[in-house]
């Protein structure tokens, strides 16, 4: 099946007889009487191949006898299974999705999924921003103390500091069309910029002379921030310099590359970064000066609190709220002004923006300035959750997870990002969970499942994409309307060629 | 390659122009596409270039617009009254892209970037292979076109990003005149819809439309009534003269369809094989001998100059 952009029926729905079905063209092989056959054929066919690749990969296992030679054991029950089960499921699919002159269920009328997601869209956005309000305080209630919330208030911050990444990718990848591998390098840049400075002795020694003592550790993050934010700006203009010429898989070779230079010049600065070593004891978050501690001029003693550690990790949750709310904003706003047009029209056809006076050099800085300028405040963000930066936290793999996330969700669509992110930061945190399947009848006590997790990963992704090619949502919303806001199908939207 | 003919070599009158090419060749590699060719276009009038298939029209038209940098020429554009030419040329000794003048300015299109071209000079082009922005509403599209108006204030003005009321106003203008156009072009009912969904015709006229938002004072169209019905080409025709009369826009076109040429034009420059073999009115150019041979096939003893130019 090479038509990813039909409607794949989905098993279990019923699929109405076509009223007039179209002859099969004359010279194709379907409606001879041997579909079944062919289907058995096909089946041991499958089942023979599968058996011969997994004889050596399954069949056979060397294991270690103590500290004796390797002992060959054979496992050719276990091949037959699996061969057997290939076989089964080809001439299931031959005979159900596959079958020769079935005709795929086309229909105009919207999926019931789009028809849901019609009617819940104008309250998706509010319903969505007021549960990421309430969550930790749900979390508090449902895992029954502030201490006990601590991990889902910690995967919430988690989920919406992907939730953020995915954004502000999106403005670089989803709307102006650039693919950008190395979007990390600007998380690196944000989360360096706030560690650098905060344990600085000098400019602390400088701050501190001018506005008192205890100044900058308790105000630093604050400062630092719109800092780490712009400094991250200025690298997308760095990088986006060179790499204006190159489109497509070029661009996106290039800031792969840009991506790992950062990276390395991370661990081999030893005297500015202290190397593969990081950096540690970056100052906590304050409560816009407030420290959380238990300290009479502390956020609890203050707000006549009894102290717990669990305010910090409830304050960091509402300051990432906060910053990806802002991006979501901002993004919604830039989408609507000359530059985001400009932007969305550059991903649709350059040519056509040059003749239209459109500076395409100009358009593309601002998106990964733009796109940076986001990176760097998560970055920033995240020295100061995790209180610790070493360039491991800044590899390819986070890279490739935001870009995932962008993909996973349509391009564009801010609602699929966030939806995205959720499905896999939490999708992959919550199978580290599932010791049920340690159960004696299941895999036994030896199974470890959170190995499985990457694999079950890109079963999950590769299936999402069979699915919905173009990402969970996968259609344009304009950004101005005469009459009434029609979505634009996925069909005419160009994913852009760098 | 053909020695320029003697129309080409003969310099024309200039009667108030917007647009003079002197000398343009363009070479890629070994091909020379386009030959020395010398036109003019004149203000407020429509010009068109026609020539058979590979005859040099659209690489003529990519150097106007800048996507080309022609290897040899010049390619001035006057906004206002053409300027003397003594002026013309102190600007292209001093190395300068554009000068003032006396009631405007002048722009040497082949050193300005593509972008350039359509923002200072303003020139607007379409192309002949439609470039719309398929997933973008038709309306957006024709905001996108305003663009350089829009942000005239900075790419990132704090009144657009706060949606001030300046900012509202200056939206509501520009949507404005995308409204005007869109009934113009009388697609008013689909501004809401992609402009991708639209059906050929009304993509052509998109695109014009689009052009035009750019407010230029030269509007270059590849092609516009390739693949119309003759009711649509009818319609361009009507759209095109309006365009001419109502907006002060002059026109250069490239058409194959005779009957839009030769209703429309004021001025006809014919191009084979990359060198003009004509220039003149469209009367003018329907007798030549040279286009009517290029046209029908060509008479015997010339038959082996044209093969080899052909082969070569």
């Amino acid at each position: 099946m090479s038509t990813s952009d039909v409607d794949l029926p989905v098993p279990g729905t019923v699929v109405p007889p076509a009223p007039a079905p179209i002859p099969p063209p004359p010279s194709g092989p379907a409606a001879s009487p041997s579909v079944l056959g062919e289907a058995v054929k096909d089946a041991v066919v499958s089942g023979i191949l599968t058996g011969l690749l997994l004889l050596p990969l399954v069949g056979f296992r060397a294991t270690e006898a103590g500290s004796g030679p390797l002992i060959l054991t054979t496992r050719f029950g276990l091949v037959a299974v699996l061969a057997g089960l290939v076989a089964v499921l080809r001439l299931t699919l031959h005979l159900t999705l596959w079958r020769p002159g079935r005709t795929a269920k086309v229909s105009a009328a919207p999926s019931p999924l789009a028809r849901l997601a019609q009617k819940a869209g104008p309250a998706l956005k509010p319903a969505f921003f007021s549960f990421a309000l309430a969550y930790p305080f749900l979390s508090i209630l449902l895992a029954g103390g502030l201490s006990e919330s601590r991990y889902w208030v910690d995967l919430g911050i988690y989920i919406l500091t992907y939730v953020m990444l995915g954004w502000g990718l999106n403005i670089v990848v989803g709307l102006a069309g650039l693919l950008d591998l190395g979007y990390v390098a600007f998380y690196a840049v944000g989360a360096y910029t706030f560690a650098l400075l905060s344990t600085s002795v000098p400019v602390g020694d400088f701050v501190n002379g001018h506005l008192g003592e205890g100044f900058w550790t308790a105000w630093s993050f604050w400062i630092c921030l719109p800092l780490s934010g712009l400094l991250a700006a200025f690298w997308g203009v760095i990088l986006g310099f060179p790499v204006l010429r190159l489109r497509g898989d070029y661009l996106a070779i290039v800031t792969l590359a840009f991506g790992e230079i950062i990276r390395l010049v991370l661990i081999n600065w030893v005297s500015l970064t202290n190397g593969g070593a990081g950096i540690s004891s970056i100052p906590p978050i304050s409560f816009f000066g407030m420290p959380f501690t238990s300290s009479e001029t502390g956020f609890a003693a203050t707000f006549g609190l009894d102290f717990d550690s669990m305010h910090r990790i409830i304050f960091l949750y509402f300051v990432i709220l906060g910053l990806a709310a802002l991006t979501a904003l901002v993004t919604i706003r830039l989408r609507k002004m000359p530059v985001g047009r400009a932007w969305e029209a550059l991903r649709e056809d350059e040519i056509a923006c040059r003749s239209l006076g459109i500076n395409t050099t100009l358009t593309k800085l601002t998106a990964f300035a733009t796109g940076a300028m986001f990176g760097g405040f998560a970055g920033a963000f995240f020295a100061v959750r995790v209180r610790f930066v070493s360039p491991e936290s800044f590899t390819f793999m986070e890279s490739a997870v935001i870009l995932a996330i962008v993909v996973l969700g349509g391009m564009g669509s801010q609602m699929g990002v966030a939806a995205a992110a959720i499905l896999l930061i939490g999708g992959m945190e919550m199978l580290r969970n599932l010791s049920f399947l340690k159960a004696d009848f299941l895999f036994g006590p030896d199974f470890d499942p959170s190995l499985y997790r990457m694999l079950i990963f890109g079963f999950a992704m590769v299936a999402v994409m069979v699915w919905r090619p173009r990402g969970l949502v996968s259609s344009r919303m304009p950004t101005i309307f005469l009459k009434e806001r029609k979505a634009v199908s996925a069909a005419l939207v160009k994913e852009g060629h760098g | 390659m053909a020695m320029p003919s003697p129309e080409a070599a003969r310099p024309s009158p200039p009667r108030d122009p917007i647009l003079v090419v002197d000398h343009l060749s363009m070479r890629f590699g070994g091909l020379i596409a386009v030959n020395d060719v010398s036109f003019h276009a004149a203000r407020g009038e429509v010009t068109a270039v026609i020539g058979p298939n590979g005859a040099g029209k659209t690489t003529v038209f990519n150097c106007i617009t800048g996507f080309y940098k022609p290897t040899t020429g010049r390619l001035a554009l006057f906004h206002g009254a053409a300027p003397s030419a003594a002026r013309l040329d102190a600007v292209t000794a001093a190395g300068l892209s554009w000068g003032r003048t006396g009631t405007g300015a002048l722009y040497l299109l082949e050193r300005l970037a593509d972008h350039k071209v359509a923002s200072w000079a303003r020139v607007a082009r379409t192309f002949q292979n439609i470039r719309l922005f398929s997933g973008m509403t038709v309306l957006e599209n024709l905001l996108v076109a305003q663009h350089m108006s829009l942000t005239s204030s900075g790419l990132l003005s704090p009144a657009a990003l706060l949606n001030l009321p300046s900012w509202k106003r200056q939206q509501q203008a520009a949507v404005d005149k995308a409204l005007y156009w869109l009934h113009k072009i009388g697609l008013v009912a689909r501004s809401d819809d992609p402009a991708g969904d639209l059906p050929y015709g009304d993509q052509r006229r998109l695109e014009i439309a689009r052009a035009m938002c750019t407010s230029p004072v030269l509007l270059c169209l590849d092609e516009p009534a390739a693949g119309l019905n003759p009711r649509e080409s009818a319609a361009l025709n009507e759209l095109l003269l309006s365009i001419r009369h109502e907006h002060q826009t002059s026109i250069l076109l490239i058409e194959h369809d005779m009957s839009v040429v030769m209703e429309i034009s004021d001025h006809v420059v014919v191009l084979e094989y990359g060198c003009k073999i004509a220039d003149g009115t469209p009367e003018e150019v329907r007798n030549d001998p040279r286009v009517i041979a290029s046209y029908l096939g060509v008479e015997e003893d010339e038959t082996a100059v044209v093969a080899a130019e052909v082969g070569a």
